[in-house]
């Protein structure tokens, strides 16, 4: 079945400028003084569109870009070209007033539980603030109704509103942010690695919660994660970033069981293995080049087996190689894998 | 297994914490043996006290933690009663430790080849020439690449993939008869996880070294060791071969947590969650420190602290309900 876009993510590029002021960018070279700027190109070229009420996740490994496109599309920060659609509408060059009633559509929840919940702060308190701020029209006690809705929502017991965040376990705690992004009622949530600083038994209850509530509210998810196998079990579709660029797209479901793409291929076969004895991996050769200096063409050419000319000049687009999955990659384009 | 020569005993090993608000165990009469050159998993949630088990075998638990009871016998000595100076001959040398995050482990104003020098001579009668030898030949061991320049490099010139190769040549460096892992590949990717794992796998079977590795990560263990060890507050509950223990798991802990996995659910499935938290070492209850979260909970439970002790299926578990 069609579904609508919800978000569209078109050629967005987010480069920092990581040198510093104008006397650290000076440098030395052929015996004259020289102003270098040294920017690490985070996200390059990206295009991806969610559409209403999936679970788009982005999978990757550490540097690849991946909280950098979620904040992007959050507006937190603002993209250095392209642009974001929130259903059809450019959201990425708006003001930060005209921004505030998109704030209520969309909301984030970030990974560390102990550093996103403000400690000063009680529960009922933080809580009660994106209500205040962006539903301004609610009564007192109407906002009083909402905070003890969604707690019992989320699993945290309402009387426990005045209490603060230290008196609260992880889990507890991730609940209490998750709370704070359906507060305004949003239709889309960004969750960058949620419960990667959560137990094992506790990232269940997490998970748990957050498909229970897609599935009551309707929610639409971009689900940024580095633990494979949980986004193989949430996910609909997935996109795998490397080095700032994505290179495959696909449904979950096709991504774990044909990943076209070699970097994917690589990825998924390292997925820790329970109940397998020893290894069987596909072993990358070399490290993972900064985005600092991206590699010509492909920039994963310099550690993949099936690289040629081409993939060293030509940089590959994102592109259906069948129904169900997009790569970018001239060997798979060339049939050559 | 009684067809290999016992390396490590510990037995009924208490460490606890006095504190001004009274004491707390950390590690209650934990018990476990590793022979030659096997490989057991210590799993468990963070607070378990997988990491302060690890700890105490080295005898470096500080103030004001202490062990209280228990023993601790490797390659036949007793290590709790060994004074400073034994224990420092034990340390790095018979039994070498490799932490969570490379960059804490390294000192990072020496060079690798120093570090790595200076560690020997402590330990080994030799010269600094001698000591360079067995360095590159270690370094090599860990698949690096030209290692006569490595030596020369400081820790901030490696990845975090190859600081902690380089952390395991060091742990390697007097062959060492137990390596404990602590998290070793926590802090890495996935791919750089694999390789490092398959290297510590392949170094300790080629060299026959025995390996505690203590991780949160099931997968992980079932991949790396021959034994598990499941802790819970404090305790092991359940304790056997790998294989069996992930295939068919008998204690309800040791059920709930890889029943929690999302590879044994169908994508998109309700994933079967224990409920509550794991309590932190001043409230774990009397009698069974699970009976909490257990569904399975009786009466009996919540009085006596179940014993581990072997069950049917093959396993050590301490659980009241399993005869």
């Amino acid at each position: 079945m069609p579904r609508k876009t919800l978000i569209s993510i078109q050629n967005v590029v987010k480069h920092f400028d990581i040198s510093g002021g104008w006397l650290d960018q000076l440098k030395f070279s052929g015996g004259r003084l020289v102003r270098r700027k040294t920017v690490v190109r985070a996200v390059n070229d990206v295009s991806l569109d969610i559409e209403q009420g999936e679970t788009l996740s982005v999978v990757g490994e550490s540097g690849c870009g991946k909280s950098t496109l979620a904040r992007t599309v959050m507006r937190l920060y603002p993209p250095d070209s392209g642009q974001v659609l929130y259903r059809g509408q450019r959201i990425d060059n708006l003001s930060s007033s005209d921004m505030k009633t998109y704030r209520t559509r969309m909301q984030m929840v970030f990974q560390d539980p102990y550093a996103s919940l403000n400690p000063r702060m009680s529960v009922r308190q933080i809580l009660e603030e994106p209500i205040r701020f962006l539903r301004g029209t609610l009564r007192r006690d109407e906002i009083q109704e909402a905070v003890a809705a969604i707690m019992l929502q989320v699993g945290v017991d309402p009387d426990w509103r005045d209490r603060y965040p230290h008196e609260f376990s992880g889990g507890q705690r991730q609940r209490i942010s998750i709370a704070r992004a359906l507060a305004v009622d949003p239709e889309f949530i960004v969750a960058d690695e949620p419960i990667a600083a959560l137990d094992v038994s506790i990232q269940a209850q997490i998970l748990n919660l957050m498909m229970d509530l897609q599935q009551e509210r309707g929610l639409t998810y971009m689900f940024i994660s580095h633990d494979l196998s949980v986004v193989k079990h949430i996910s609909s579709r997935v996109a795998v970033m490397y080095l700032g660029t994505v290179c495959e797209l696909a449904r979950a479901g096709t991504v774990f069981q044909s990943p076209r793409h070699p970097y994917t291929q690589a990825l998924l076969s390292a997925i820790p293995r329970l109940g397998e004895q020893g290894f069987r991996h596909e072993r990358l050769k070399g490290d993972v080049p900064t985005p600092i200096q991206l590699p010509s063409g492909c920039v994963f050419h310099g550690r993949c087996r099936y690289a040629d000319g081409r993939c060293v000049k030509e940089i590959p687009r994102l592109r259906q190689v069948d129904e169900q999955t997009m790569t970018a990659c001239h060997a798979v384009e060339e049939g050559r894998i | 297994m009684a067809d290999r020569d016992n390396l490590l005993s510990v037995k009924d090993l208490i460490i606890r914490f006095q504190l001004r608000q009274g004491a707390l165990t950390a590690v209650n009469r934990v018990s476990f043996d590793l022979a030659k050159g096997e490989r057991l998993g210590l799993v468990g949630e963070s607070g378990a006290g997988k990491s302060v088990t690890g700890f105490g075998i080295l005898n470096l638990i500080s103030k004001p933690g202490r062990i209280t009871h228990g023993s601790i016998r490797f390659e036949g000595r007793e290590l709790t009663q060994m004074s400073e100076e034994e224990m420092r001959r034990i340390r790095g040398n018979r039994i070498s430790m490799i932490f969570q995050d490379p960059m804490m482990t390294l000192n990072p104003v020496l060079t690798i080849g120093t570090q790595m020098v200076e560690t020997l001579l402590a330990h080994k009668p030799i010269s600094r020439r001698e000591a360079t030898e067995i360095a590159l030949d270690r370094i090599n061991r860990v698949s690096i690449s030209s290692p006569q320049k490595r030596l020369e490099q400081y820790p901030h010139e490696f990845s975090g993939g190859m600081r902690q190769r380089i952390v395991i040549a060091i742990a390697l460096l007097t062959s060492p008869a137990l390596i404990i892992a602590d998290e070793p590949t926590t802090a890495l990717d996935v791919t750089i996880q694999a390789d490092i794992l398959e290297l510590l796998l392949h170094l300790c079977d080629t060299e026959k070294t025995g390996l505690i590795l203590i991780t949160h990560d099931l997968a992980v263990v079932s991949q790396v060791t021959e034994r598990i060890a499941v802790m819970y507050a404090g305790t092991i509950v359940e304790t056997g071969a790998t294989g069996q223990i992930i295939r068919n798991p008998q204690h309800p802990y040791t059920q709930g947590l890889l029943a929690a996995l999302p590879q044994n659910v169908p994508a998109g499935g309700r994933l079967k969650q224990i409920p509550g938290v794991m309590p932190g070492p001043s409230r774990i209850p009397a009698g069974c420190p699970f009976n909490t979260r257990c569904a399975l909970c009786e009466e009996v439970c919540r009085t006596v602290q179940p014993p581990l002790e072997p069950k049917q299926a093959g396993c050590l578990a301490a659980c009241h309900l399993l005869n």
